[in-house]
């Protein structure tokens, strides 16, 4: 029984054909073909999959691809001109902010949630953000300081 | 030695620079390629038919309702593995090798979650809702769970045709610990139970096999650590001699050790790609992940500790049982690995171990970051801190007592380890004034009497890296491996340009990056110009049987392959500048892309224009000078196998750490609030700081982990309580402390760019963590066992001794 329906992503229009099943994660993944969008687990434990829809850092294996329908969606790959997103790659590029690059897409995502509502969070609100998003890699120090250093980019300070 | 530190003729630009990664570039546009991200015309998706007891003989499978399903191509089954296929080379020695393992259950089922079958559909929901259709019918039996009781009075045997749950068991005896013993004012016992826990990577392990019939060719993408070191294996059990055979990884999603014995997988998606005669992806699921992958093994210690009075620690008197699961598939390896670090960064000159490895129904153990030296280096650290305590001394002071000096390096172990060089006093001490410590200690007692429970934990370890694979022959004699070595392939294209292709199959660790640095340091050219593969691919990369990444051995291996590639091609270069210049070499440098005299500065000429004569004009060439700028090396770490004695040096460096926390104890709820977190590191000369400081912060987060959260807990019927990132707890942003960290940078004589492996971090934060709770632990007279301290732990030993209802 399949459905077709419209999914906004980086300012695109996707129109596909799902199952009313399918999750965001595998219709992006697997039907769309934006394969930066991870998944770690499946199951809401991990966060690799985040994406960011209307505004929200959200599992992107957690939600059924028709409950996006419609929403604006944004994944890793971004949409062209994006400043924030461009300062966020740029902070996690320059403090180490990762190292196997499994979790990245998902950090970016939060952090792009977080950044939009709250573009000078301190150290605390940066970690209170990240709850849902597991790194294995770097012990999450220099995702901080990546989160830090791209809400600089965005202030437009100079680098300390 | 077979090269010594090079002193590089001008300032360096890039070795030692915190260059941004070439991986992150990727990484952060979501561009980096997993195996879950290639699709091959064709593909079909697998699930695996798993087993939910412990141990149980399979009566009957029944697999007519899954074949009916629509989707569904095929089903691999264990007749069809058992037909297809050879048992897996074992690493153990008779009779544990007597085992006939395969990569399916055949007759019986060892552990929860081995499979069983494999079903390939046209879709992964398909092929799982096959695999719920498969009937299997089984007859339970006692389930082996405790590894003493396995030696002792074993409820069943995991293996029939071993005769017994040993899996091995070795002896090794290095000074003489009896004299010890007599020499010794105290002897101290020691129990102690480091737990089963695991790294768990974010990108579970996943295969993509495709295999053509036409050709007999196999070509898998997996994220396996060390494919080239796994020939042996997939030629034995897939039948396939090695150019037959491709395996290809590309980003791999961390690996820790965790993703080295994912090879049986290799095997089993593969035999499913050369049944169905179709490309099969398979991609674990968490669940899968943390059921039957690998888990790092557990060991039981029963040490006694012949000291002095005044702390020197003179021997250690091991009896050990490590607990390596179902199958021996990597294992028991860590009877032997551990021997690296033998007297931990301590001058005891006695040791005696008597290790076995037994069969238990759990998942099969394989490497985990620090495998077999974390182990080994927590049972040293707490004896450390255990001897303070029986002595009434600080345990700061034992460890100044009983280090290792500057003085001494390089230090030669009683079993024949060269330790490299290094400070662990300064080390230690850089900890201490960090932390106020002689402050911290008076406060702390002032506390305890406001009911105020703080702890302080200190801790050294090594970071063994670059193996010498002969220790393996201390375990198996018949193993054909020595020493280490590794492989690199450069190239000066025709453009001018760069490109690199290592043995290293990297999970994060910025090879990519690291080894450019290498190539632009040495040439002089921006670092732009210098592409490094991505991955690992046994085609079209060099390699050796040791080749891949694990041991902390890239600092030393693959920078010792592309640093010995970059000088021969260098070499090369300089020969047909001398030539067309018509120069001597030694007037001849390398300067900003270009060859220039230094005496005639009208004399140069530019990388671009003299690779393009390379390839283009082999008549300008020197007479005795091939065409082309392609260069293969293999580098060799010089390391021999054992004596008769069992006597060798193990590895080519020795990182080291020490780490000092400190924390709370609540004694009502039981939880250990860590407050302070600092890290002293010395990886030797530092190639990029960024990649140093990534490494060092990781490893960091894993002890903590493990110390505070990480457990696979089975019952008492071999059924895992923590099979999910929801129970097993893999700790997030909140959950850690800040660190703060220090470096020393003392190269390694030995390696050859003075760089000392750092990857592993030798488990220091595990037992730094331990150490200061069982210090907050103190004034309750209470100490832990286990390796790790969940509250419910601390809150029912604290709760005991007050004689607390529980």
């Amino acid at each position: 029984m399949g459905i077709k329906i419209i999914l906004n992503i980086n300012s695109k229009r996707y129109s596909v054909d799902i199952e009313p099943w399918e999750t965001l994660n595998h219709v992006i993944r697997e039907k769309i073909g934006l394969t930066g969008t991870k998944k770690g687990c499946e199951t809401g434990g991990c966060g690799s999959c985040t994406v960011v829809v209307d505004g929200k850092a959200v599992y992107s294996c957690m939600m059924l691809a028709f409950q996006a329908s419609g929403k604006d969606i944004l994944t890793v790959e971004g949409r062209d001109n994006d400043v924030l997103l461009a300062a966020i790659r740029k902070g996690f590029m320059e403090m180490g902010g990762l190292q196997c690059g499994y979790c990245t897409p998902g950090f970016i995502m939060s952090a792009y949630a977080l950044l939009s509502m709250n573009p000078k969070p301190s150290r605390e609100e940066i970690k209170e953000a990240f709850v849902g998003n597991l790194c294995r890699c770097t012990g999450y120090v220099k995702i901080f300081e990546s989160v830090e250093r791209a809400s600089q980019i965005i202030s437009g300070d100079k680098r300390e | 030695m077979s090269e010594t530190v090079v002193s590089l003729e001008r300032e360096k630009r890039f070795i030692g620079s915190p260059l941004k990664t070439k991986e992150a570039l990727r990484h952060v546009r979501g561009m980096g390629k997993f195996v879950d991200d290639i699709k091959l015309p064709g593909m079909l998706h697998a699930a695996i038919a798993r087993s939910q007891l412990a141990h149980a003989k399979i009566k009957r499978i029944d697999f007519s309702k899954a074949r009916a399903l629509p989707g569904v191509v095929d089903i691999l089954t264990p007749e069809d593995v058992v037909r297809m296929s050879d048992p897996l080379p074992q690493m153990t020695v008779p009779p544990a090798s007597n085992v006939r393992d395969y990569p399916v259950a055949v007759g019986k089922v060892r552990y929860v979650g081995e499979p069983i079958a494999v079903v390939a559909a046209e879709t992964r929901a398909i092929a799982e809702d096959a695999v719920e259709l498969i009937e299997v019918e089984y007859e339970p039996l006692p389930a082996v769970v405790d590894a003493e009781k396995a030696l002792t009075d074993p409820p069943a045997l995991v293996h029939e045709e071993v005769g017994s749950n040993i899996m091995a068991h070795v002896q090794y005896s290095y000074g003489n610990i009896d004299k010890a013993m007599k020499e010794a004012d105290r002897i101290i016992k020691v129990r102690l139970h480091f737990h089963r826990f695991s790294s768990t990577p974010l990108e579970p392990n996943a295969v993509l096999a495709s295999y053509d019939r036409s050709e007999n060719m196999l070509t898998v993408w997996c994220n396996n650590q060390e494919p080239s070191f796994m020939l042996p294996q997939f030629n034995s059990a897939l039948r396939l001699p090695y150019n037959r055979m491709r395996f290809i990884t590309q980003d791999i999603g961390g690996g820790f050790g965790c993703k080295i014995t994912n090879y049986v997988y290799v095997i089993l998606i593969s035999l499913a790609s050369m049944k169905v005669g179709r490309p099969v992806k398979w991609v674990e699921t968490r669940t899968e992940h943390m059921l039957a992958s690998s888990h790092g093994a557990e060991r039981i210690f029963n040490v006694e500790v012949p000291v002095k009075n005044d702390g020197t620690v003179l021997g250690l008197k091991i009896l050990s049982i490590d607990d390596d699961g179902a199958f021996a598939r990597h294992e028991p390896a860590g009877l032997t690995v551990w021997a690296q670090v033998v007297p931990g960064a301590y001058r005891i000159k006695h040791v005696y171990s008597d290790m076995y490895a037994v069969f238990t129904n759990k998942c099969p153990a394989g490497p985990n970051r620090g495998f077999a030296r974390a182990p080994h280096s927590f049972m040293i650290e707490r004896v450390m801190d255990i001897v303070a305590r029986e002595l009434n001394l600080d345990p700061a002071y034992v460890r100044m007592k009983n280090y290792i000096t500057r003085e001494e390096m390089p230090y030669t172990t009683p079993n024949g380890c060269v330790y490299d060089d290094g400070d662990y006093p300064k080390s230690l001490s850089i900890v201490l004034d960090a932390l106020n410590y002689t402050e911290l200690r008076k406060k702390q007692r002032e506390l305890w009497k406001e009911g105020r429970y703080i702890g302080i934990g200190i801790a050294t370890t090594l970071d063994s890296g670059a193996p010498n694979f002969g220790q393996v022959k201390m375990l198996n004699p018949r193993l054909p491996l020595v020493g280490n070595a590794e492989a690199c392939m450069l190239q000066l294209t025709p453009d001018g340009r760069f490109v690199v292709r290592l043995g290293t199959v990297p999970q994060g660790q910025s090879h990519e990056t690291v080894t450019s640095q290498i190539i632009a340091e040495i040439f002089d050219v921006p670092v732009e110009l210098v592409d490094v593969a991505t991955g690992f691919d046994t085609m079209t990369h060099p390699y050796t049987m040791h080749s891949g990444t694990y041991g902390s051995r890239y600092a030393a291996m693959g920078v010792g392959a592309a640093y010995g590639a970059a000088q021969k091609l260098r070499a090369k270069v300089l020969r047909i500048a001398s030539h067309i210049l018509n120069e001597d070499q030694s007037f001849l440098a390398l300067s900003n892309g270009s060859v220039v005299s230094t005496r005639d500065s009208s004399k140069s000429i530019s990388l671009k224009r003299l690779s393009r004569i390379a390839y283009g004009m082999p008549s300008m060439l020197p007479r005795d000078t091939e065409p082309g700028l392609i260069v293969v090396n293999f580098y060799y770490n010089g390391l021999v196998e054992p004596d008769e004695r069992k006597i060798a040096n193990l590895a080519l460096t020795y990182s080291y750490q020490t780490h000092g926390v400190v924390g709370e104890l609540d004694p009502e709820t039981g939880k250990f609030k860590i407050t302070k977190y600092v890290i002293v590191d010395d990886a030797g000369r530092i190639i990029n700081p960024l990649v140093v400081d990534g490494q060092v912060h990781g490893a960091a987060a894993h002890g903590i982990a493990a110390a505070l959260f990480e457990e696979f807990r089975y019952d008492e019927n071999g059924q895992l309580l923590s099979s999910t990132f929801v129970d097993y707890l893999s700790p997030h942003s909140v959950d850690l402390p800040d660190l703060e960290v220090h470096h020393l940078e003392i190269p390694s004589p030995f390696s050859p760019l003075g760089a000392k492996g750092v990857g592993e971090g030798g488990g220091t934060a595990h037992v730094a963590v331990i150490n200061a709770i069982n210090d907050a632990l103190s004034p309750f007279g209470v100490m832990l066992e286990k390796s790790i301290a969940t509250p419910e732990e601390i809150f029912r030993l604290v709760a005991k001794k007050s004689g607390l209802p529980l």
